[in-house]
């Protein structure tokens, strides 16, 4: 069972903001998928998933990217050819 | 340039974009409408994965299955609704509102692609494109009565396509026959390097609507519990239908069946906790209030700009990865999609393709579904075929309740040739 405080903390490692009233809500929701989950348990081994793998590593030469103008297009806060972010601290 | 002039009645709220005059030129698709999922970057044209987070977004760049549709000269008509980033089996999900169903507009038209089969089945456009993560192209064909390719992991450039869960997803085709769907999935699959899991395959195929001979299995797990035994009836009745013409019928197991939502949901929560982070209001979108503190700041921005399913799955998908619990979920997730992918090589062995329904029921009502495992329960049937990476078509093959109902061929790994081909078999019989 997992309890309001530990979704509270999930929310906030996920920086995805929560609200105290959507507490009750989620929790019910994630004790019940993680119940449904609980069949895991009788998967034998951890092995990782098998891919069939090729190498894709290529030489490391310049190639045409974005003009940096468009890349800067969509933010709204823009300074000197930078993305504006908040502060860290 | 020639135009293809664009006003449809958009009734069911496909699309979320729509260009009233769309460029054509020469080539394979010349002066075809085609619609694109709102969640693959089309460069100039607003692309919103139907999430408020992506308000205002232009891409500055064309996917590479967007390239290849304007160099074989199709008109992209506009982009079509979905379930918020593809989380969803119903277009519910949608900062859009729904869309529905072209069949009965009291009902969903499946999901996430909801808006593509929509626009595709009322006949605005001739094809478009999907997206399928754990069924979201066969779930809409199969509840809005079209033709939908998953093809295999690999074969189509998700150069583009803004990530959901990448391990899973694959672009590809949908229309109101097989010949359609060939015809564009030639025009998709063709190698692309910044894709790092493209793979050189080109599919150059003419559908041949021949089985004699060919094996199909049949899984007792796709018949099984929680599947409407209305929908079991009329799928069986087209698999005999194949039989008819020539084909074997193998019944067989899935035992990994038991496992395989689980290790689905498990997976795809945990590559979206990790995709969506890039979704902070720096770079796109509505921004974040740079005056305050980082995570204060962020937190406002994806609380606001996410609806409800996408901050479960990615509350779900980051306790899944979280220490003290990566044992217990993601290990044994992958673990299980291992079985499930033996469980596709050992039977491939004897048979030739396997197929069942592609969904357990007909679309569902309208706001029916309101608790998520319920709703998570419905993908049973398609997420085997994205853990193997293997292809899936859903095609057509009947009615329950005056509704569509979907036959689901899955095939071996890049033979999405032969799943074309026993739909084809199935369509043609049928209109014979």
């Amino acid at each position: 069972m997992i309890e309001e405080k530990d979704v509270e903390h999930i929310a906030m490692l996920a920086d995805i903001g929560i609200t105290k009233e959507e507490l009750p809500g989620f929790t019910g929701q994630f004790n019940e998928i993680l119940d449904y989950f609980d069949i895991l348990d009788q998967v034998e081994g951890t092995g990782s998933f098998e891919h069939e793998r090729a190498n894709v590593f290529r030489e490391d030469e310049i190639e045409p990217s974005l003009p940096q103008d468009d890349v800067l297009a969509n933010t709204r806060d823009a300074e000197d050819g930078f993305f504006r972010a908040p502060r860290v601290m | 340039m020639p135009a293809v002039t664009f006003s449809p009645d958009d009734r069911y709220n496909a699309f979320i974009t729509t260009l009233d005059q769309a460029e054509t030129g020469p080539g394979r698709l010349s002066g075809i409408a085609v619609a694109v999922k709102d969640n693959i970057s089309t460069r100039g044209i607003r692309t919103t994965c139907a999430s408020r987070i992506l308000d205002g977004y232009i891409p500055p760049y064309d996917a590479h299955v967007v390239t290849l549709l304007r160099q074989e000269g199709a008109a992209i008509v506009g982009k079509t609704n979905m379930d918020e980033f593809g989380m969803g089996t119903t277009t519910e999900n949608s900062a859009y509102g729904p869309t529905l169903n072209p069949s009965d507009p009291s009902r969903v038209p499946g999901g996430s692609s909801g808006g593509s089969a929509a626009a595709v089945a009322s006949g605005m456009v001739r094809m478009a494109l999907g997206t399928d993560t754990g069924g979201s192209i066969r779930c809409p064909a199969s509840f809005c009565g079209i033709v939908g390719l998953k093809p295999t992991y690999g074969r189509v450039s998700r150069y583009g396509l803004i990530a959901y869960a990448n391990s899973l997803e694959q672009i590809g085709p949908m229309a109101q026959n097989v010949e359609d769907v060939s015809l564009l999935m030639e025009v998709l699959s063709t190698h692309d390097p910044r894709d790092s899991t493209s793979i050189s395959c080109p599919y150059r195929h003419t559908p041949d609507p021949t089985v004699t001979g060919l094996k199909i299995g049949v899984p007792e797990e796709f018949f099984g519990e929680g599947v409407d035994p209305r929908v079991a009836a009329v799928v069986w009745e087209a698999i005999s239908r194949l039989e008819g013409e020539g084909a074997e019928i193998v019944t067989c197991r899935m035992p990994s069946m038991v496992f395989a939502l689980a290790a689905y949901y498990v997976t795809c929560t945990s590559e979206a906790s990790s995709n969506l982070a890039r979704f902070d209001g720096v770079r796109y979108g509505p921004p974040a209030d740079t005056k305050r503190p980082w995570h204060e700041s962020f937190q406002e921005r994806r609380r606001e700009g996410f609806g409800t399913e996408v901050r479960r799955r990615i509350m779900l998908g980051t306790f899944a990865l979280s220490s003290g619990y990566y044992g217990k979920y993601y290990a044994k997730a992958q673990a299980a999609r291992q079985q499930v992918r033996n469980d596709f090589v050992r039977l491939f062995r004897t048979v030739d393709v396997i197929a069942g329904p592609t969904m357990p029921t007909v679309a569902f009502r309208l706001g029916e579904k309101t608790d998520p495992l319920s709703m998570y329960l419905s993908d049973i049937l398609t997420v085997p075929a994205n853990l193997a990476g293997v292809p899936a078509i859903s095609v057509p093959c009947g009615t329950s309740e005056g509704l569509p109902v979907g036959l689901q061929v899955m095939g071996q790994w890049f033979r999405d040739e032969k799943v074309i081909d026993v739909a084809a078999a199935y369509e043609q019989g049928v209109s014979a």
